[in-house]
């Protein structure tokens, strides 16, 4: 029962923050692979952060702003009436800054091999530039939205010191799969670890595999 | 009337036209690789930025004073890219779709059973454009220009990526487009030939400034224009009358300013059809008597009106004129200085060969 609720609550982290970063780091991806801009290499280094970064020295920083007695964590109380730290929205928050470099790298890579030649030919057609990127950079990118969602997705789901440091481990609020596991085995409760555990393998195989094959052949649908 | 004012610069490279072109039939914008005919037209569509004035007919497109900019997609221009630009993740029919959904029901004159027929595309309707060839892009490229219905088309060598079959092959769509569908163009080329098939009016660039904008014929004859147009196949074209075929030695016979003149025949063209021909500089000799006991056939009797010798070149640019029309001829200084020729002399013109261009009636 333990399990399975940590199962629905990695799922809704994940979806949420998918979701989220869809928006933001499409967004942040096309300003990237447009840009002319000098500060370029800068706002690139720093949504690289989180993959070199130890997830510990993440989730203090995080745990540090979000907390009450800061700027961001009181106003949040203010708004809400609880603390960002300990909840299922701080893990949202920690999540999609954790996860950014998986979307925004294959959106950034995938947007600059569309490269501005079809998108002046949709002009030379009348296509307004929201509706140019709409119907032609975002179906010609179509691989790289599909890389950047599994990606994102599954690191999202695996995820563990962000959350240990941010989220701590409330049953149904933020004890996601990798600190249900975490628990178990500090508790000795290899079956319950062996258990999670292999479904986590499975599922990291499986969409590595769908990732890896999709790149390969992706046929583009024909309208 | 395309008012053109402006200067840009990428680089090095300093773009300044100033000219004025009048928007109808086909104007060749000519000249050799690195000239900016590919930056004026990117700067016409508002691809590339610029200073000064853009006015198509009484629309400023753009004015840098008053601070006027009109966004590419607000241009009422089709711009045919070198490379198609077709969108790869939609059909034939997807890529003429996406013009047509996109034009204001108001000008839509031009529709896509119009430019399906015009342009043979029904069956290629289904397929997607990475199944095409070359030529057979060019043609859906073509068709989904004209569907946005624009006020003047442009389009950058459009045959510079095929061979020589898929070129004849294609250029009488290009023809098509002009005269049935009537949108002027813009012709960018470094060929002269292909130029000259299909342009009414030249202008010619040269290190991003216009030479000379012109009729087609005054062009190809200037000689201070060999920059441009010298040094790929220099020649004229030339209109003559067609007289009769003489079947059994397979030649048309013509008549030019009341002089005759034989080619191979042009089983294509009929007795009374007014065409163009084209010759080339390198083909044409002068003499001072006419030559007797000679294989070549077309001698005509002509007036020098121009001599130019490019420095440091062996050959000089001749001009002759019959009574209207003119031709170049490309001969060596030496024999210049042999017959002591000079502008005002009376030549016989020795015309080695004469290639068809087009039919003008």
């Amino acid at each position: 029962m333990n399990n399975l609720a940590a199962i629905w609550l990695t799922v809704q982290l994940a979806t949420v923050t998918t979701c989220i970063l869809l928006f933001f780091g499409t967004a942040l991806a096309w300003w990237l692979s447009r840009t002319k801009s000098r500060t370029k290499p800068i706002i690139e280094a720093v949504t690289a952060l989180p993959l070199v970064l130890p997830p510990t020295v993440l989730g203090f920083y995080l745990l540090v702003i979000m907390s009450p007695d800061n700027a961001i964590g009181s106003f949040w109380v203010h708004l809400t009436g609880s603390t960002l730290t300990f909840s299922f929205a701080g893990l949202v928050v920690a999540s999609v800054i954790y996860s950014l470099p998986f979307m925004v790298q294959p959106l950034q890579n995938a947007f600059e091999t569309v490269g501005s030649e079809p998108l002046e030919a949709a002009a030379s057609l009348r296509a307004a530039p929201l509706n140019a990127f709409v119907t032609v950079a975002m179906p010609l990118s179509a691989r790289g939205f599909l890389t950047a969602i599994v990606l994102t997705f599954a690191h999202t789901v695996g995820e563990f010191g962000v959350v240990l440091m941010v989220g701590g481990n409330i049953p149904g609020e933020t004890r996601v799969i990798s600190i249900a596991i975490y628990e178990h085995v500090e508790t000795l409760q290899y079956a319950a670890a062996h258990s999670l555990s292999l479904a986590l393998l499975g599922f990291s195989f499986v969409v590595l595999l769908a990732v890896y094959t999709l790149n390969r052949r992706f046929p583009i649908r024909i309208r | 009337m395309l008012a053109i004012d402006i200067c840009t610069s990428l680089g090095e490279f300093e773009l300044e036209v100033t000219t004025k072109i009048p928007l109808d039939g086909i104007t060749g914008i000519l000249g050799p690789s690195g000239s900016g005919k590919t930056t004026l037209l990117r700067v016409l569509a508002g691809f590339e930025p610029a200073e000064g004035q853009i006015i198509v007919d009484d629309e400023v497109w753009l004015d840098t004073k008053s601070k006027t900019d009109i966004a590419p997609y607000k241009r009422s221009l089709g711009y045919m890219f070198q490379d198609t630009r077709l969108f790869d993740h939609l059909s034939v029919a997807g890529n003429l779709e996406y013009a047509t959904s996109r034009t204001l029901s108001e000008v839509k004159q031009i529709v896509v059973d119009d430019v399906v027929d015009a342009f043979d595309l029904s069956p290629l309707l289904k397929r997607p454009p990475a199944e095409l060839s070359g030529g057979e892009k060019q043609r859906v490229a073509l068709a989904r220009t004209l569907l946005t219905n624009p006020r003047f088309l442009v389009l950058d060598e459009p045959l510079s990526a095929l061979d020589e079959q898929r070129r004849s092959d294609i250029l009488p769509y290009i023809d098509t487009m002009a005269s049935q569908f009537q949108v002027p163009a813009l012709y960018v080329s470094h060929a002269v030939g292909e130029v000259a098939h299909i342009a009414h009016r030249i202008l010619a660039l040269s290190n991003g400034r216009v030479q000379a904008n012109g009729p087609t014929n005054e062009i190809l004859e200037r000689l201070d224009l060999l920059d441009v147009t010298g040094r790929f196949e220099a020649g004229s074209v030339v209109e003559a009358t067609v007289i009769e075929h003489v079947e059994h030695h397979r030649l048309t016979r013509l008549t030019i300013d009341g002089q005759t003149l034989t080619m191979p025949m042009e089983p294509g063209v009929a007795p009374g059809d007014q065409i163009r021909l084209r010759v080339r500089a390198r083909d044409v000799a002068l003499a001072l008597k006419r030559p007797e006991a000679i294989s070549i056939r077309n001698i005509l009797a002509a007036t020098i009106v121009d001599l130019f010798h490019g420095p440091g070149s062996p050959y000089v640019e001749a001009l002759v004129e019959f009574q209207k029309q003119r031709l170049r001829a490309r001969i060596t200084l030496a024999s210049v200085e042999d017959l002591s020729l000079a502008v005002g002399m009376r030549v016989f013109v020795l015309i080695k060969s004469v290639t068809f261009e087009s039919s003008l009636t």
